[in-house]
């Protein structure tokens, strides 16, 4: 070949016909902050048209790509301003007009999802603010597309107790106004600490209020491919491991920076970031766990995953980082117990365990995802393993979150199918002692010393 | 602009006609081929000039897509960029 080596070209190619390789998304971020003031049926019609209008040619532009390239581009998707910023002081039955209106759009545009159902409620509530968390349960029950995510500490505002009790209630009355769907309103749920602006993944995209009117953020995937380059690098040693890594994660990323750069000239949207995730999906071959397999454990769980997932998570962003000119979102490894078919075997045969899980979100990019516990499952537990995980994000200057499915009544060794890219969880067990307490006390846990840098 | 087709199959009499013939419709010019069978295992990767295209590259892509069905093949076409920043700095 004159200009590209010929191993190259089947590497790529079996890259993607074998290892899984994809774009897992491009969403578009769009600003509503332009749509607020009227009635809520004038704030509604606004939201409705800036998002057909911005988001018209987002889907046509994706497939396009995809054919150009002859890579898949798995979702295309939305991510709005948190709807609380923009629904301000209305009540909940507004708000929930708001969700449909969402819905509607994200139908009418043919995306996947649409995130942003949100609030920032790290330090406190505004006016509103209440009513709008009030409406999640009811507003995920209602719609098919919106998906909902709540900050509630960050490292410099430290955790709002208030919020993690309340979110403990939302979660299991989401669970129950979906008892008949396996509970899948909680899937479209999270819960965060130090939530980035940019993330395009779901459940927790929006778009951040210091972010351009609209933007283009690309999240990459392949997990397949790093365990097939571990697999083929044999019995090298960790220093040799963590290269290999680092090799697969820039090619992945270089793919991602491609196609977010040529969506974003073709849609004439600045270009935002590239999310250099390994996202899992239930696919056999396409796990994170599997990745962790290959690198020398008998099972994902044993002794030595966290330090294994430590090293993985370190390597891709080493790899990633030179691929992309501009960074961000949640950027590491996912560990979505549901979309990881290694995570779901090793939940299955009792290897990995929530405890162990909690772990291993203190050294890679996101936390306690998509896990189903058992439906009587009290919401101050919930609210106790929420504050368990947001600690961890605040103390360690980085994102964390939870998105837990009590699926009504399913008892631990049960099993809940959402099917696609949400998989199918095993219901797993949680320590049933009580925080209630603890969580009763609400208020808040002050900012950790070394949040004072200035 | 170049693209680069790969083709990968079972062998069979033929192949690289079928694919010229479908460059040939589509004015798309054959610059290089590297070619081999292995234990009757097709594959060929071509190198392809689009400066003359007749029509869009997706339908172009499209119609490889069909030719690579019809005879048991699969055949990728792809825009030389991916390759370029995937394994080039």
């Amino acid at each position: 070949m004159i200009s590209i080596n010929k191993d190259e070209i089947l590497e790529t190619i079996n890259m993607i016909d074998d290892e899984h390789l994809d774009i897992r998304t491009i969403t578009m971020g769009i600003s509503l902050l332009d749509c607020a003031g009227g009635g809520i049926d004038t704030l509604c019609s606004n939201i409705y048209d800036k998002i057909t209008k911005s988001a018209e040619n987002l889907v046509k532009t994706g497939e396009d790509i995809e054919k150009k390239y002859g890579i898949p581009i798995i979702h295309k998707r939305v991510s709005v301003t948190p709807i609380a910023l923009v629904g301000g002081d209305i009540s909940s039955g507004d708000y929930i007009k708001i969700a449909r209106t969402l819905d509607r759009a994200a139908n009418a545009v043919g995306i996947n999802f649409i995130g942003g159902y949100s609030a920032l409620v790290q330090k406190g509530y505004l006016n509103g603010t209440k009513a709008f968390i009030e409406s999640i349960p009811e507003a995920l029950a209602e719609t098919e597309l919106v998906c909902s995510s709540v900050n509630v500490a960050t490292t410099k505002a430290g955790i709002n107790m208030d919020a993690v009790a309340e979110m403990g209630r939302v979660i299991k009355r989401a669970a129950q106004l979906t008892a008949d769907r396996n509970s899948i309103a909680c899937a479209k749920l999270v819960v965060f600490a130090n939530v980035p602006n940019d993330n395009p993944f779901m459940a927790g995209a929006f778009h951040g209020v210091g972010e351009p009117d609209r933007v283009i953020n690309v999240g990459v995937s392949g997990p397949g491919v790093v365990a097939a380059a571990i697999r083929n690098a044999g019995d090298c040693n960790i220093t040799e491991l963590a290269d290999v890594i680092k090799k697969t994660a820039f090619k992945i990323t270089r793919m991602g920076q491609l196609v977010a750069k040529e969506a974003s000239e073709r849609l004439s949207v600045p270009f935002g970031i590239v999310d250099l995730s390994l996202a899992p999906t239930p696919a056999v071959g396409d796990s994170v766990a599997y990745v962790l397999e290959e690198m020398g454990l008998e099972v994902c769980g044993a002794a030595g995953t966290t330090a294994c997932l430590a090293l993985l998570n370190d390597a891709v962003k080493k790899g990633g980082v030179m691929a992309s000119s501009h960074v961000g979102g949640l950027s590491g490894a996912f560990i979505p117990v549901s979309e990881d078919a290694g995570m779901i075997s090793a939940a299955e045969n009792g290897s990995l365990l929530i405890e162990k899980l909690e772990a291993m979100t203190a050294v890679c990019s996101v936390g306690l995802d998509m896990i189903a516990v058992p439906g009587d499952t009290t919401a101050e537990v919930i609210s106790g393993i929420i504050a368990d995980e947001i600690s961890i994000g605040v103390v360690n200057n980085k994102t964390t979150a939870v998105r837990l499915i009590p699926a009504v009544g399913k008892k631990a060794g049960d099993s809940v199918e959402f099917g696609g890219l949400l998989g199918q969880a095993p219901v797993m067990r949680v320590n049933t002692a009580s925080p209630r307490r603890f969580i009763s006390r609400g208020g808040r846990v002050p900012a950790p010393i070394h949040s004072l840098k200035n | 602009m170049q693209a680069v087709i790969a083709v990968t199959g079972k062998d069979s009499v033929g192949i690289i006609a079928d694919v010229s013939l479908e460059c040939k419709k589509y004015e798309v010019n054959i610059i290089d081929v590297s070619q081999t069978v292995l234990k009757d295992y097709f594959v060929m990767i071509m190198l392809v000039d689009l400066s003359a295209l007749k029509g869009s590259f997706s339908e172009f892509v499209d119609h490889m897509n069909k030719l690579g069905e019809s005879r048991g093949l699969v055949i990728h076409t792809m825009h030389e960029d991916i390759f370029n920043s995937m394994h080039k700095i």
